[in-house]
């Protein structure tokens, strides 16, 4: 009985809680996407830019706090400096769009000319952040790092496998659960969140019955703004901030909104947690876990690994053609690409 | 036969070419270091190394017919071996310099040695470039290196783990020719001295998340964790991942590890941490670290190394009476290696001297340097331990 315990807590620390934090930082980011495509419809690759500049913008505040001596421990101070980074970002944000977007929509662009201008939109502003922050790594987390470590589980368990819960990692769970509840009430209790699913379902219609165009998009990219800016700071605190790290997202992030069905706020969500758990389920090594499980005496050479880590990032791309090829629409009927 | 004739003239001409630029007035010495990338925070102190040798000789006047020496620096990366080689295109063909000191991770290096230096004839002088490949690559003698092979480092680092009780280690590699180089020479090494490497496997730098990398090297278990890393990237985040998964609590850490900003990051999780790095109790070592301070600047990893590299081809040249690569390349040994007069840091006129006068020397320098099969240092190495937030050292071998 022991060992079963054991094996779920060496899955619970390499795998669950891993798992759901990536998960939830995905979820958030395929969010952003997925509202963008739904009402603005086109694929935002600026949206890892976006992130990364949200997160910029909350670390140079972090910094600012930090240097005044304020602070919310244990929990990180970035949580305080974030609300000023949403508000920059989404300042920003309507920038690009009155001055870039604004136009083509004017001219009733097609969807391919927008995502080419996102990706002028993502250099441009990937420039911007190197320029002012820097290419390199930066550590803003401060607070408690850890909520148990592996260590005191261990004693406080007798188990011999730790399970180690960092702050970030619950911070990040339930930020994510609380936005996204927040998110869903707003779409489909508001009359503002009825009016942007009105109008992504049928811009005409839409138009007929009064809605605002111009409101309904500038409330868009006020909520991606938002959302880009706590999965951005998320991701940060939880792993490491480097502008880099942050294009290289764009991959996993728009397989789970496709995955989820784009379009669908709903299956962003699930998109985000098929592929974040997909991509640690396949590459993780059971070893240790089989071990357990086994009955004892049996010895294990090999590391019981259906991929190497190195392919960590090829699976976002395996399940993406996969479901492309199989159900374009998405796990939850989404708009087809 | 035309052919032939072709031939003679060209190699005339180059030679009195050669002969005419060996009496020029001036010296020009590119510096190609990693100034960007995954050991940016090594090569500062690492240029400024090189760079107090040629101060030194620069005062001496006493090179050549008291010419003066010009440096140019170029960034050669640290894993982009295109851009290393167009910073070397750049040193050579646009610099004209007559001799490059670098590159300072092994890929760039290579890069740096089969496209430009090799092709072109200039001598290329690394401090820092440790990759076993170094050793057998043909470079028809215009390669140098004043650290040693990797290969000796797989062997002292084997011996440090079995001295320490490890009986069993996981391994991590950046996937490159130095990590890949280093990570095979400390498994044949460890596992001919009767140990056991659970795991061998790469990791690739620059990533925000190295969980999945933690998760199977935990799986496969082992007394000790060995991170063939970089300080700044994948070598940090694997260390902060293993800790905060609670996978791993000792950690050994090879060259490319050991530097102050990695035992900021970690603090003090990291204490008690063992490694290894080249250095020697020489008296260079500290006469170098004291020239280091007054010139204001902090002798870091593969400073001193830097400072012979400089030194060593700049004796050469004044051993061959020439500035051309071609030339002095033939007289690196014999400066040196024994017999001669002892060179230690900061009396680099003194070895000018004798070399004009017909003197033999023996280049001792800061790191007790002895050059041995393709020109490469036979290395001592400084082992190192993580105490109370310091890196402290507790012996050499």
């Amino acid at each position: 009985m022991i060992d079963v315990i054991n094996a779920a807590a060496l899955l619970g620390n390499f795998l669950v809680i891993p798992g759901l934090t990536y998960g939830s930082q995905l979820a958030l980011g395929a969010l952003g996407v997925t509202l963008v495509y739904s009402v603005l419809r086109f694929s935002n690759f600026a949206h890892g830019e976006t992130m990364a500049f949200g997160a910029m913008l909350t670390i140079l505040v972090t910094w600012g706090l930090q240097a005044l001596g304020v602070s919310i421990q244990p929990l990180p101070t970035a949580l305080l400096a974030l609300p000023f980074g949403i508000i920059g970002t989404i300042a920003f944000t309507l920038l690009i769009d009155r001055s870039v977007y604004a136009y083509h929509r004017q001219r009733k662009a097609s969807p391919v000319v927008f995502l080419i201008v996102s990706i002028g939109v993502m250099f441009v502003m990937g420039g911007l952040i190197r320029f002012i922050i820097g290419p390199n790594d930066q550590i803003f987390f401060d607070g408690a790092r850890f909520i148990i470590s592996a260590r005191d589980f261990k004693r406080m368990t007798g188990l011999e496998e730790g399970l180690a819960i960092r702050m970030t990692q619950a911070v990040t769970i339930l930020t994510a659960i609380v936005i996204v509840i927040l998110l869903f009430w707003f779409l489909n209790h508001t009359r503002t969140g009825k009016s942007m699913r009105a109008y992504s379902d049928n811009e005409n219609l839409a138009l007929l019955s009064g809605i605002n165009p111009q409101r309904v998009v500038m409330i868009t990219w006020i909520l991606v703004a938002t959302l880009a800016t706590i999965a951005g700071t998320l991701y940060g605190l939880d792993k490491s901030f480097k502008p880099f790290v942050y294009m290289q997202l764009l991959l996993p992030i728009f397989a789970s909104a496709i995955v989820g069905g784009v379009g669908n706020p709903l299956g962003a969500i699930a998109g985000g947690y098929v592929i974040a758990f997909s991509e640690l389920i396949l590459t993780f090594a059971y070893k240790k876990v089989i071990q357990y499980l086994t009955p004892d005496g049996i010895e294990i050479e090999s590391l019981m690994q259906i991929l190497g880590t190195d392919y960590k990032i090829a699976v976002s791309f395996i399940i993406l053609v996969i479901v492309l090829v199989v159900r374009p629409t998405g796990l939850f009927q989404g708009k087809t690409l | 036969m035309k052919k032939l004739a072709y031939a003679v003239t060209a190699a005339c001409l180059a030679s009195t070419m050669a002969f005419a630029g060996g009496h020029a007035k001036t010296v020009k010495i590119g510096i190609a270091l990693g100034f960007t990338g995954p050991a940016e925070s090594l090569a500062e102190p690492m240029a400024r190394g090189a760079e107090l040798a040629i101060k030194e000789v620069n005062a001496s006047g006493a090179l050549l017919d008291s010419a003066k020496i010009e440096i140019v620096r170029a960034d050669s990366t640290c894993v982009d071996a295109s851009a290393a080689a167009a910073a070397a295109e750049r040193l050579v063909s646009s610099e004209r310099v007559d001799s490059v000191i670098g590159g300072l991770c092994s890929g760039a290096t290579i890069s740096m040695l089969q496209n430009v230096a090799m092709p072109k004839g200039i001598v290329l002088f690394s401090p820092s470039a440790t990759s076993p490949a170094l050793s057998t690559l043909e470079d028809n003698g215009f390669f140098f290196r004043a650290s040693p092979s990797d290969a000796r480092q797989g062997q002292v680092i084997a011996e440090i783990l079995m001295e320490k009780g490890h009986k069993s280690i996981a391994m991590t590699y950046t996937n490159n020719d130095y990590g890949k180089g280093l990570a095979d020479s400390i498994q044949t090494n460890f596992e001919a001295a009767g140990g056991k490497v659970t795991i061998n496997t790469p990791h690739e730098d620059g990533k925000g998340d190295y969980g999945a990398e933690v998760g199977a090297l935990a799986q496969a278990g082992g007394d000790i964790l060995v991170v063939v890393g970089y300080l700044d990237q994948g070598g940090k985040g694997i260390i902060q991942s293993a800790l905060d998964a609670g996978a791993f609590e000792r950690f050994f850490l090879p060259d490319a590890m050991i530097g102050d900003s990695l035992v900021q990051a970690i603090g003090p999780d990291l204490n008690g941490a063992i490694g290894s790095v080249p250095g020697t109790d020489s008296d260079g070592a500290v006469t170098f670290a004291n020239l280091a301070k007054a010139d204001g600047f902090e002798s870091g990893p593969y400073s001193p190394e830097s400072y012979d590299a400089a030194a060593l081809t700049l004796l050469a040249m004044q051993a061959a009476n020439s500035k051309d690569s071609k030339v002095f390349k033939d007289k690196v040994f014999e400066v040196a290696n024994a017999p001669g007069e002892k060179i230690f840091p900061g009396e680099l006129a003194k070895g000018l001297n004798i070399l004009k006068n017909g003197g033999q020397i023996d280049y001792v320098g800061a790191t007790a340097v002895e050059l041995i099969g393709g020109g490469e240092s036979a290395g001592s190495y400084r082992e190192i331990l993580i105490k109370d937030g310091q890196i402290t050292t507790v012996g050499y071998r």
